[in-house]
This record gives C-alpha cells, sequence and structure tokens, in this order.
C-alpha cells in the first residue's frame, strides 16, 4: 500500500490584517504553515502505515522554502517528501496546478512504488477552492472522494475502500476501488505531534526536488500563469456594514424585551419570514 | 490567434496592457475558438426528486445574466424519476432543459454525473456554466472543468457579464477579508460555483413553457466503479449558510450552559444557533456552528450577536446580515457599530424575557385580536 499525500505551504490566512489606511493586505510577520486540512490527509495516511505498514510519501508544489513544511511532515511520520519547485510553476490557478501535482504523483508511482491513494486537504486556507482534489483524481483517472470525514474501511485484498461523505444534510456512506484520491474534513482525525526520531530525522532530512526539467513529458503550456485559464482582473475590500444602530433602553427586561419585539415587528422581517 | 487575446495574455501578466509589446505564446496561437458558445446553464442539484435551494437561486441569477447578454437560460438535471423537476426549472426561469433520467442515476457519482454534463455542454455549448457551492457542487464542477478543461471560479457570492460577455465571477479571499473578481478570457464555457443563500431565486410561475431535452446516461451501471450504500440524514445538522434566522453566542456566554437559553429562543424564532471562534475554540459549542473565519459565512434574515464582541473576523462572517440585533454588557463592544439594534445589558435575564416575548407575539391570536381591535374601534370611530 502506497500513499500520497499532498499538502501546501500557506500563509495563515487567519493572521492575515487589512491596513485601515491603504485598504492592502498585510503580510508581513504572517506565519506560513501547512494547510491544516492537509496534515488530516496525512494523521489518516500514517494510521494506515502503523496498522498495516502502507508507504507514505508527501508532495507538495511550492518555493524552495516549501522544504521546511515538508520536513514537518517527515518529523510526524512520513517516509519521504517530495518538492516541485520551478519558476515555471509560478502564478499556477487551479487547473494548472492540477496537472503539475498529477504529473508528481505519476512519477511518485513510476519511481518508487505504485500508489494506491491520494489524500488531499478539502481545500487549502489560501485559495479556499477545494478545485485541486477533484482536478488530480480527474488527471490520475483516479475514484474521487471529497469531503470525507470518516474512513471506514480500507480493504487491501478486494481493493476497495469505504468512506464516510460529508453533505449539508448528511453522510453518504460510500464504497468505491483504489486507486482513490481522497479530500478530507478535520472531523476525520486528530493528527499526531511529531514524535522525538521523527523530529532528529527531519532535521537532516532532504526532501527530494524536481524542476521542469525532471518531467521530460510536461507541456509548458499547461504550467504556471500560461496554463492558468482564470485570471484575478481586480481585488477590494468590502466596504464596512453602514447603519445607524438604535440603541434600545427601557426599564427592566420585559419592556425591553417588548421595546425589541416592536421595533423587528415594524420591519419588513415578518412579511418575509412568513409570520405575518 | 489575435492580437486582442495576445493583449489578454499581457494583462493576466499583470502587465499594463498598453505598455506591454505582444508576445506571440503558444498558447494563444493554439487557443480554440469558442466563438459558437451561448447561453447560460445551470446545472440542478436534487436529492430524491427535491431540489437544493441554491438551483433555483441560480436559476434566478442565470436569468438575469442571460437578459443582459440577450441569450436562453438552460438548465441540467440529472437523476431518477426527475421528469417533474425538469418541469419545475422551467418554472423557475429555465428556457430550456437537458434531463437525463435513468434508474442508475439516483445517487450523486462523480463519473457518470460529470460524463453527462460534459455530453451537454459539448452538445449546447453554453458560454457560462453555474453550479451551486455545496459539496455536491463543488465535487462535480472540479471534474468538469478538469475535463473540459476550462477556468473554474469557487464559492462567487457576486456574479455579472462585461461589455465583451465575459464572466466577472466575484468571490471572497483571505478568510473573507477581500474580494477579488475572477475571469476567464480565452476558454468556454467560463464555470463558476455560487454559494446558497446570496441569490434570490424567481416566484415560480406555472404558465411558463420551456422544451425538455431528453438526454442518455453515458455509462453503463458495470462502467462505475463507485457505490452509494446509505444515506444517513442527519436532521439535527446545523446549516448555518440556509439558515434565516440566527441567534449566535460568543465569550460573553461564559461557559456551554447558556447557549440553552440561545437554543430556546431559536427554536421561538424558527431559527439555528450560530458562535463566534472564542466559544467554539472553548469547547462551549461544536465547530459546525462557527460563524466567520475558518466557520461559515452566513446572510440571514435576521442575527442575535449576544455576548459578542464584534471582532473583525466575526464581522465579515456576519456583516451581510439584514438586521442585525446585538445584545452585550460592554456599551463600547465594537459589535454595536453593525448592529441594527442594540442592547446593554445582562444577556441572562435578557434572552429568556425576549424568548417569551416572541413566542408571545407569534401566537397570532393575540395580535391578531388586538389589531383586529384596532380595527373596529377606527371603523367605528
Amino acid at each position: 500500500m502506497h500513499i500520497v499525500v499532498c499538502i501546501k505551504q500557506v500563509p495563515d490566512s487567519r493572521e492575515i490584517r487589512i491596513d485601515p489606511v491603504t485598504n492592502t493586505l498585510v503580510r508581513q510577520g504572517v506565519p506560513a504553515i501547512v494547510n491544516y486540512y492537509d496534515l488530516h490527509g496525512l494523521e489518516e495516511a500514517l494510521r494506515f502505515k502503523d496498522e498495516m505498514g502502507a508507504r507514505v510519501t508527501v508532495v507538495s508544489m511550492g518555493p524552495p522554502s516549501a522544504e521546511k513544511a515538508l520536513r514537518q511532515c517527515i518529523s510526524m511520520g512520513a517516509d519521504e517528501a517530495v518538492l516541485v519547485s520551478d519558476r515555471g510553476f509560478a502564478g499556477a490557478d487551479t487547473l494548472a496546478t492540477s496537472y503539475v501535482i498529477a504529473l508528481t504523483v505519476t512519477k511518485v508511482a513510476t519511481e518508487m512504488e505504485p500508489v494506491d491513494m491520494v489524500f488531499c486537504g478539502k481545500q487549502t486556507l489560501d485559495g479556499d477552492t477545494g478545485q485541486v482534489g477533484p482536478g488530480v483524481a480527474c488527471r490520475l483517472d483516479y475514484e474521487q472522494m471529497t469531503y470525507v470525514e470518516k474512513v471506514v474501511e480500507l480493504n487491501p485484498g478486494e481493493r476497495t475502500v469505504t468512506v464516510h461523505r460529508h453533505l449539508e444534510d448528511g453522510v453518504e456512506v460510500v464504497k468505491t476501488k483504489l486507486p482513490v484520491l481522497i479530500t478530507v474534513l478535520t472531523e476525520l482525525n486528530k493528527p499526531r505531534r511529531a514524535s522525538l526520531p521523527g523530529v532528529l530525522r527531519a532535521a537532516k532530512y532532504k526532501p527530494i526536488v524536481w524542476s521542469t526539467n525532471d518531467f521530460p513529458d510536461i507541456d509548458r503550456a499547461k504550467i504556471g500563469l500560461k496554463g492558468s485559464p482564470t485570471i484575478v482582473s481586480k481585488t477590494w475590500v468590502p466596504e464596512p456594514r453602514k447603519v445607524n444602530t438604535e440603541m434600545i433602553a427601557a426599564d427592566g427586561v420585559d419592556a425591553l424585551s417588548a421595546a425589541l419585539i416592536d421595533r423587528l415587528w415594524n420591519t419588513d422581517l415578518p412579511t418575509r419570514l412568513g409570520w405575518a | 490567434m489575435e492580437a486582442e487575446q495576445v493583449t489578454g495574455v499581457d494583462a493576466a501578466a499583470g502587465q499594463p496592457a498598453a505598455s506591454a509589446k505582444p508576445r506571440r505564446e503558444k498558447i494563444v496561437i493554439d487557443a480554440p475558438d469558442f466563438s459558437d458558445y451561448n447561453g447560460i446553464m445551470i446545472v440542478v442539484e436534487q436529492r430524491a426528486g427535491a431540489a437544493k435551494k441554491v438551483s433555483w437561486q441560480l436559476l434566478g441569477e442565470g436569468r438575469k445574466l442571460a437578459q443582459k447578454l440577450n441569450t436562453e437560460l438552460m438548465a441540467v438535471v440529472i437523476g431518477s424519476d426527475v421528469g417533474a423537476l425538469a418541469q419545475e426549472a422551467i418554472y423557475r426561469g429555465a428556457d430550456k432543459v437537458y434531463l437525463c433520467d435513468s434508474e442508475e442515476l439516483r445517487d450523486y457519482r462523480t463519473r457518470p454525473y460529470s460524463q453527462i454534463c460534459l455530453h451537454v455542454i459539448a452538445t449546447a455549448k453554453p458560454e457560462i456554466v453555474l453550479i451551486g457551492a455545496t459539496y455536491w457542487g463543488r465535487d462535480l464542477a472540479g471534474a468538469i472543468a478538469t475535463h473540459l478543461p476550462t477556468g473554474l471560479t469557487a464559492d462567487c457570492t457576486q456574479l455579472d457579464v462585461d461589455e465583451n460577455r465575459l464572466l466577472l465571477a466575484s468571490r471572497p479571499a483571505f478568510s473573507e477579508k477581500m474580494l477579488a473578481t475572477i475571469m476567464c478570457k480565452q476558454y468556454k464555457p467560463q464555470m463558476a460555483t455560487a454559494r446558497s443563500g446570496v441569490f434570490l431565486e424567481l416566484p415560480r410561475d406555472p404558465s411558463r413553457t420551456g422544451a425538455i431535452i431528453p438526454v442518455p446516461a453515458q455509462m453503463s451501471a458495470d462502467e462505475i466503479a463507485t457505490e452509494v450504500l446509505a444515506f444517513l440524514e442527519q436532521t439535527e445538522r446545523v446549516n448555518l449558510e440556509d439558515a434565516e434566522i440566527i441567534v449566535a453566542g460568543g465569550r460573553g456566554l461564559g461557559g456551554p450552559e447558556p447557549f440553552a437559553l440561545l437554543q430556546d429562543l431559536a427554536d421561538a424564532l424558527g431559527g439555528a444557533v450560530g458562535a463566534s471562534r472564542p466559544a467554539v475554540d472553548a469547547g462551549w459549542i461544536g465547530h459546525d456552528h462557527q460563524v466567520g473565519q475558518t466557520g461559515s459565512t452566513v446572510r440571514p434574515k435576521l442575527y442575535f450577536a449576544i455576548g459578542i464582541s464584534g471582532a473583525v473576523q466575526h464581522v465579515v462572517g456576519m456583516q451581510h446580515s439584514d438586521v442585525i440585533v446585538a445584545i452585550n454588557r460592554d456599551p463600547d463592544a465594537p459589535i454595536f457599530k453593525v448592529a441594527n439594534f442594540g442592547i446593554v445589558g445582562d444577556l441572562f435575564s435578557i434572552i429568556p424575557a425576549i424568548t417569551k416575548a416572541v413566542q408571545e407575539r407569534r401566537q397570532l391570536p393575540f395580535a391578531v385580536a388586538a389589531t383586529a381591535k384596532e380595527a373596529v374601534a377606527a371603523t367605528a370611530g
């Protein structure tokens, strides 16, 4: 069983602020982290390493500084890490990214061992699209299982996997055949901390680094900015909500609530909510 | 191809088109001709014959875009025994519906559904394809866009078209702190998934007529590796993004127990319970309830912010609510700046009183009787 985990190093978007004067993103001091959904994918892969001796390879596309994120995965227990890094990949949208990641998984499968499963986070913190996972599955012609909150059973003999897919109104129990690409939710598990031997190994570990030259058949029209059909034409900071706040004051909670209810029933809310 | 498209590539590289020398890139020369792509297509999501709200909302928005482009609005309905839904899509604004109705399609599975959509897109050649940004829609759209291939913008909250008939798909970025408009200039169809609860559905009009075009399934049962074993419905699951009313609590609640008070108020109003990140991080309530940041972005008609100070991360997640009521002990809490109505005071006594007042007011006989009496008095006078 060979499992590939796709990870991305991202700025922690929760820490990004808008400069109130210039209305631009303040990126300074924003920590670079492993997209935390991806860590849940890694944890699930490591669970299968513990349970059935699966081999776990982590792959990432990004700048050389993303080696740090890959070393974190090694410290948690991943066997190998591959960084695909090239200026030519810069500016990629989800379509161009999925092309390079799929090429990478294919190369990993050819040079190391055939791949049975790929885990991705459900989306990234900086892009928030959730489109790269399905894109990679599609290009690899793997079965695609998105928004998985539980892997119920992995049967290496039958080469099947049964998962719980999270939907708005419930859970779908789905069984499919390997190879499969699974995108995961945080409900799946709790990522482990790095072990001491893991930390020691990670400190000395050098990820395998591939550039475009390592992919002889790569179609350069499909990578980076050139290979990206979407462009950002404009960004702006939304206007803050402008309201004239009415502060309601009255003696005692009953009078207060009555005053509030009167105000609410004086709006069009009762009509629009079907209360009228 | 043409110089115009070369300029498009340069603009994509972030260079001002006027100062940039046209560079002849291979990809531009090879760009296929999409000039016969016309019309807007909505892929309708359904389970057991019931459509998701977002699908009708997108037909409503699609109708607007179709009028601007002077083109037709198409829908795709896929499932088992869903003929009535195709008719319904016409009542909801579609001019033409592609219907793929087959027993094997009862459950959604990526491959057979995406193959049908690809077949319909190849046949009908729409210039724009819109799908709800649900778990279902994001799964399907990602597969379709990669196969075509074309550009796909996720999770849009604003849609428009420009003078060149290009789709302007706008979406929140960086945890809702910014908005970005995304374009796909050289490929068709231009694809986007769009959020539920943002766009308005049209009033259902049973006098509308349109064509229903049957489409054959594209895969046989034995070609499909995936099998849906069961669907476990979870009615108690909170779905804040579709909620019309949200009663949310924050750090000011001081612990998990007061959320019961909020639940009572939510029940009286017919709403759902939300929470700010500190309350979720403290473990007082589950992550499904979180509004803002890594949680949901909501647009209910009525939002109660109770014991929530109003940090920007929370506000970006709820500021598009129609009416906001803030209740906080601290008169200087920033939440009051975005609220329509504010009450300074102790939530533990105020919330049960509001709940009681709502219950009384919603038991219509009392309110109607009072109004009726006034009306009678006015007439008599």
